[in-house]
């Protein structure tokens, strides 16, 4: 197994200039900027052959901070457990639970907040986190499929989407499980939806079809599972119950 | 996506000291700033996270309400001074993005939401205005489905100020037919704006969205007193049912007595490059009869100058027929 150093450099030789996160490759706690990682590689040396005052020059001006990785230190709570770590600063909250804590429950389907894929709950809220940076979602708490439910003790949605065959592929069903679950809490507490207004209800609408379809729309699935998953969320709704 | 420092900032204060260091931009429910950024349309080298200033509760005023820049669209659109008093509002915010979205996406960061123009959205394309000014607009000549018929700049497809984009918000369209004020602090102090005059035509500077000055920071929005709580519409024209942006929508709202229209409201969306007001529309209808004749003459004045290109020439007949239908849904609501 390679290590560290051995994986970056693997990445310079391919060409890749910008848009590496070291974090991607290094346990958490090593940081390691790009000019660390240059002096490391051997790069720097090309680039005092090439001119080093220049390069000084270059970053003097600013253009430094274009290429080298900001890193950031972020408290966050995920599942009920407390993590501590490094993280730079352009990682999403999705990439963080997928790629440096190994939480690949979350699914990355578009990576730009229109397919639903990437859903977790933060604070009791389902967002997507393909669209929230990690570092801004320190000190949050954030629920993933994960944390909803374990094989052996399945939450009321994951049961439901289990016995109403509410998927085919699968990939989008851990997002629709995280968004359904925030969903029926938000039904419940009366929140509305523009269906609510275009069907003349004011207050604490019914989950109809209609009502559910819209309130679900954040979540795209391609194999066309609507269907069943419409009745899951009908049969939750008609019992009242949320998680 | 380029690196970039993180500010972390508790007062609108810090915020905007912050917000002065070349390359910032203020991170509010980043929902359309990562996004961008992550495509390099936005590079900004500092995000200054306003999340944590406050400014995020709704409140009754004297006339009208006041609601904090930082409160999110989901909970701005349950709030229940909004439910009661403004339903356009509430109802133009749930026809907008989705769940997910709403729960992140904030109050001033809505008005600052930049266009769907894929032209704009795509560096692979080299021409855009908006995106790298002077560089000429592909729009123009390229698959311009979902642009501007009104208020745009079209001196050819290489000239500096041609820009055909659109403003994407739902929000706003309401704000407009409500006469909203947006009320910002910035380096120079504070001011209100109205939101008529908060977004631009592109003129001859189509990269600037709004009249916000550098380090400007919006800190609320106010409705004046309610006047279209009984009477009032959203009606968005989509591709798709739910979860797409207008081709084109209407936000009406109408102050009525008996059958007759004392005052009205109407702004379009998905038309230009900000929502779409004609005072004269609305004086047409003040202190006439409910009636589809009025409506369908207040709508050819909403879409009078129309100018259109190789695909969205069928706005000009959407918006029309929209225009009537959302006042005859407005007129009959209660």
């Amino acid at each position: 197994m390679k290590n560290c150093t051995e994986e970056l450099e693997d990445i310079a030789v391919d060409g890749v200039e910008e848009g590496f996160a070291s974090e991607e490759f290094c346990p958490p706690e090593v940081e390691l900027s790009r000019r660390e990682f240059l002096a490391a590689s051997g790069l720097l040396a090309a680039g005092i052959a090439a001119g080093l005052p220049r390069m000084a020059e270059a970053e003097a001006k600013g253009a430094a901070a274009t290429t080298t990785p900001v890193m950031a230190a972020i408290g966050i709570t995920i599942n009920g457990q407390k993590h501590s770590l490094q993280v730079d600063t352009r990682t999403s909250l999705l990439d963080l639970l997928r790629e440096n804590l190994d939480l690949t429950g979350s699914k990355k389907g578009c990576d730009h907040g229109q397919c639903g894929a990437c859903t977790v709950l933060m604070n009791g809220r389902r967002i997507n986190s393909c669209l929230t940076l990690a570092v801004a979602a320190s000190g949050a708490e954030i629920t993933t499929i994960e944390g909803l439910g374990t094989p052996e003790k399945l939450s009321t949605v994951q049961k439901a989407f289990l016995e109403h065959d509410a998927f085919q592929c699968g990939y989008c069903t851990p997002g629709q499980i995280c968004s359904a679950t925030a969903m029926l809490k938000e039904a419940q507490r009366g929140d509305l939806s523009l269906v609510s207004w275009e069907s003349g209800k004011d207050s604490h609408p019914e989950l109809t079809d209609a009502e559910i379809k819209e309130r679900m729309a954040g979540n795209i699935c391609r194999c066309g599972a609507y269907p069943n998953i419409v009745a899951a969320m009908r049969e939750l709704a008609a019992k009242g119950s949320a998680a | 996506m380029n690196p970039f420092s993180y500010n972390r900032v508790t007062s609108s204060e810090a915020a905007l000291h912050a917000g002065t260091a070349q390359g910032a931009k203020f991170l509010g429910g980043g929902t359309n700033l990562i996004d961008l950024m992550k495509s390099d349309v936005e590079q900004p080298t500092a995000l200054v996270d306003i999340n944590h200033i406050g400014l995020d509760t709704v409140v009754m005023t004297a006339n009208g309400v006041r609601i904090g820049a930082l409160v999110r669209n989901s909970d701005l659109a349950n709030h229940p001074l909004i439910t009661a008093h403004y339903p356009l509002l509430s109802h133009a915010l749930l026809a907008g993005a989705s769940p997910q979205l709403r729960n992140r996406a904030t109050t001033g960061g809505n008005l600052m939401q930049r266009t769907r123009c894929y032209y704009f959205a795509d560096t692979a394309f080299p021409a855009c205005n908006k995106r790298a000014p002077g560089s000429g607009c592909a729009a123009i000549n390229g698959f311009n489905r979902i642009h501007a018929i009104l208020g745009q700049t079209d001196e050819g497809v290489t000239s500096a100020h041609t820009c055909i984009a659109t403003h994407p918000s739902d929000m706003c369209v309401a704000l407009y037919a409500l006469g909203a004020m947006v009320e910002v602090t910035g380096p120079k102090g504070k001011r209100v704006i109205p939101v008529l005059e908060f977004h631009r035509l592109p003129g001859d500077d189509p990269a600037k969205d709004t009249v916000l000055g550098e380090g400007e920071l919006i800190t609320a929005v106010t409705l004046p007193t309610a006047k279209f709580t009984k009477h009032s519409w959203y009606l968005k024209a989509r591709d798709r049912q739910s979860y797409a942006f207008a081709l084109v929508s209407v936000a009406a709202g109408l102050e009525m007595d008996g059958n007759t229209i004392k005052s009205a409201g109407l702004a379009l969306g998905g038309v230009a490059h900000k929502p779409w007001r004609v005072p004269e529309a609305e004086a047409v209808l003040a202190g006439k009869p409910a009636t589809r004749e009025i409506f369908a003459q207040a709508a050819e004045l909403m879409v009078k100058g129309a100018k259109t290109y190789d695909h969205n020439a069928f706005k000009v007949e959407l918006a029309k027929q929209c225009v009537v239908k959302t006042l005859m849904q407005a007129a009959q609501s209660t």
